[in-house]
């Protein structure tokens, strides 16, 4: 029985203990942090009180506001005139409907772009931390500078005699005569740039948390690097795609400035310049409410569908 | 516990090389400068349960992951039944593993983990297969839940069925008792056994805890910084140390330091200051010159001196420093001059005990004996005196 002299190196007992019995004085502790909670979200629920529900009743009833015969510019005065829906939808369902397309496309280009992106970033270069702020700043550095100017950017980017109109003629991609600026191209191209930090950074936040054990797991258990993406990286990153998308695609449906700057006046026309027009322009305030109005719900519609599909309540 | 299932013809592509040796030939893994696995040659032999024990950052992950081909080796081979897989993606290979902290999928129910592996090949019976597996660990009742939803020791065992369900040639356990407690620490040891015993397949299971790889392995090899000290069957590597580190690590042992002045044909005997100490030469790893003859606590006679047996080989005074009474047996320390203290078990046959500060003589047959390399350090691999 020699053999059994080497018990006598059993690791040290466990003297990790069950958290099973709490003092009452524990509970309390932990009500009071639960009022506390209540009290810190005050700030900011008065907050969106003052500046987000109360302004979308004002634009509600401003929708129903009618003219009345003979008044001024500018003039209105309360009413239930709903005639305003059916007269702007019956005149700009299209740009309503354009607008839903170029944000739809700018969003999955933005994905197509900002996933690999957020991906390399996060998983890839994982262990470079030095490579990996660089390549995060540079994600960021754009909003460094105006908005507007880099727009403006894109349209000498795009232009006739720009570096990608040639290269496109050269490889016969783009007719001679053909261009790019003023066109829906230039105009998804504007939105998706814009939007792109919007796309990367929700999933770069979601990958950064990614086991990497998880993805060696699947490698192990006989799925190839691309089928361990499809059923191990990509439906754990959801979360992050759908915030994502989120972020990307509502505030693109609802922009003006790239259609304003890298569009034409014919077919590029989105609903965010429909609404400046009208209330800068035509000065027509029910009409720009009841199309703000229409555009909000149509979002939230859209959301609430997609997350319904998509939802993260498969996920952890 | 019935587990027909899991021996189905399905057993596919990968599950036909079951019942072919690993061997691992040359290879050296480095980070940058730092070697973690050094020229290691390793056969292991097929449908053994073989264990690799090794204190913490000897590099036995890494070696298991070469294996399964998460980490290239530097240079060296590996093969499964005489094909090399070296250059095969983990994905390829005919292994799988169960990871130090599970890894298990956390988005997909303990079913969907346990069938992954078979769903990826394509069996046609995954579900009716992970279900088998999911029988022989005990772990049927919670086939729908979610990993977040079981207790550690549960993972662990989801992690063992979504392994082994693939009848991998190889199956590879990286300390996957590490994170239970004591207790089911030493259930799981047991049961673990018991179902490699029941699918037949070669279990590598990593551990740096001597006891546990004792138990449960036919073969252990014994790995430090890098290099593979020792293998053998867990009795001979108690028995008969042939490194000061495995002497050390495995278990504990008395190493006196002396120099061998006599050949007796087939003995040494060595001079440890004035003591003479005999040791076999097949039991011995020198036969000239600066010698640590070893001598496990249990295998040691303690006696009054008036006891003291005539015959001057392997005797030697000492007095009693400490004592632990533990009931089934007493450890003694005794401080022999000149040469340190010793340890001592003593079996519990009802004898009159030693006090500290008592004059005694330790005595021992010389079959029991085991002779290293003198220029070791005798301390390399004993635990720290803190532990
Ligand atoms: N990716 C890595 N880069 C650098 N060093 C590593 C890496 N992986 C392991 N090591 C080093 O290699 C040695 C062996 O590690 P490991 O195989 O994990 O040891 P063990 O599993 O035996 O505790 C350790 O010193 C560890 O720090
Ligand atoms: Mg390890």
């Amino acid at each position: 029985m020699s053999v059994q002299a080497a018990a006598d190196k059993t690791p040290a007992p466990d003297k990790r203990r069950g958290g099973s019995e709490r003092g009452s004085g524990e509970l309390k502790e932990e009500r009071r942090r639960g009022r506390m909670g209540y009290w810190l979200i005050l700030p900011g629920f008065l907050f969106l009180l003052l500046f987000f529900v109360l302004p979308v009743f004002s634009l509600l009833a401003t929708s129903l506001y009618a003219k009345p015969p003979g008044a001024d510019i500018g003039q209105f005065v309360p009413a239930l005139e709903f005639n305003n829906y059916v007269r702007m939808l019956g005149s700009y369902w299209p740009e309503l409907l354009r607008s839903f397309g170029f944000a739809l496309i700018a969003t999955a280009a933005a994905l197509a772009i900002g996933y690999p992106m957020a991906y390399l970033i996060a998983v890839r270069l994982r262990h470079h931390a030095l490579l990996r702020g660089i390549l995060l700043v540079l994600i960021i550095a754009p909003f460094f500078t105006s908005f507007i100017l880099r727009t403006q950017a894109w349209k000498q980017i795009l232009a006739d005699e720009g570096p990608v109109v040639s290269v496109l003629r050269t490889f016969a991609l783009l007719p001679d005569d053909g261009r790019l600026t003023a066109t829906a191209f230039a105009v998804v191209c504007g939105l998706t740039y814009n939007f792109l930090p919007f796309m990367a950074l929700p999933i770069y936040a979601n990958l950064e948390r990614l086991d990497i054990r998880l993805i060696e797991a699947g490698n192990d258990l006989y799925a190839s690097g691309f089928t361990t993406f499809r059923t191990v990286t990509l439906p754990l990153s959801m979360p992050g795609v759908i915030a994502g998308t989120l972020l990307t695609f509502i505030p693109a449906a609802g922009d003006y400035i790239n259609a304003a700057l890298l569009g034409n006046n014919r077919d590029t026309t989105m609903i965010g310049q429909v609404v400046d027009s009208r209330f800068f322009r035509v000065v027509d305030y029910p009409g720009a409410s009841a199309l703000s109005f229409v555009l909000m719900l149509a979002i939230l519609a859209l959301v609430f569908i997609y997350v319904r599909r998509f939802g993260t309540k498969e996920l952890l | 516990m019935t587990q027909a299932p899991l021996q189905t013809e399905n057993a596919s592509a990968v599950g036909e090389e079951s019942g072919a040796d690993l061997v691992l030939g040359a290879i050296t893994k480095r980070f940058g400068d730092f070697v973690a696995v050094e020229d290691l040659d390793l056969t292991i032999p097929a449908g053994k349960f073989f264990a690799l024990l090794g204190p913490s950052g000897c590099g036995k992950t890494t070696t298991l992951r070469m294996v399964a081909g998460l980490e290239q080796p530097t240079s060296g081979t590996i093969s499964i039944g005489g094909k090399d897989i070296s250059r095969s993606g983990a994905h390829q290979r005919p292994v799988n593993t169960v990871f130090q902290n599970y890894a298990l999928f956390p988005h997909m129910s303990v079913l969907d983990n346990v069938s992954f592996g078979l769903r990826r090949r394509k069996v046609r019976d995954a579900r009716a297969q992970a279900e088998a597996a999911l029988e022989l660990v005990e772990l049927s009742h919670l086939a729908a839940r979610r990993p977040a939803q079981l207790s550690g020791g549960q993972q662990q065992r989801v992690a063992l069925a979504r392994a082994i369900v693939n009848h991998p040639a190889v199956l590879l356990l990286d300390e996957p008792l590490g994170a239970l407690d004591m207790k089911l620490r030493r259930q799981m040891q047991v049961e673990l056994k018991k179902i490699q015993t029941e699918v037949g397949l070669t279990f590598v299971h990593v551990t740096h805890d001597q006891e546990e790889a004792m138990t449960m392995a036919d073969t252990v090899a014994v790995m430090n910084a890098g290099k593979v000290e020792q293998m053998g069957a867990p009795r001979e590597l108690y028995e008969l140390p042939r490194t000061v580190f495995v002497a050390n690590f495995l278990g504990k042992s008395n190493l006196v330091a002396g120099d061998i002045v006599e050949d007796r044909g087939d003995a040494v005997v060595v001079n440890a200051n004035g003591n003479r100490l005999a040791v076999l030469k097949e039991r011995s790893t020198v036969q000239q010159g600066k010698a640590l003859i070893g001598i496990r606590p249990e295998k040691l006679r303690m006696m009054w001196p008036q006891d003291a047996p005539a015959d001057a080989a392997n005797v030697l005074h000492g007095t009693v420093l400490d004592t632990s009474f533990t009931g089934v047996s007493t450890d003694y320390l005794v401080e022999v001059p000149g040469i340190g203290t010793v340890g001592v078990f003593s079996q519990n046959h009802g004898q009159q005990l030693a006090q500290p500060g008592d004059g005694v003589v330790l005595n021992w047959d010389t079959e029991h004996a085991f002779g290293l390399d003198g220029a070791e350090d005798a301390q390399y691999g004993a635990p720290e005196v803190d532990d």
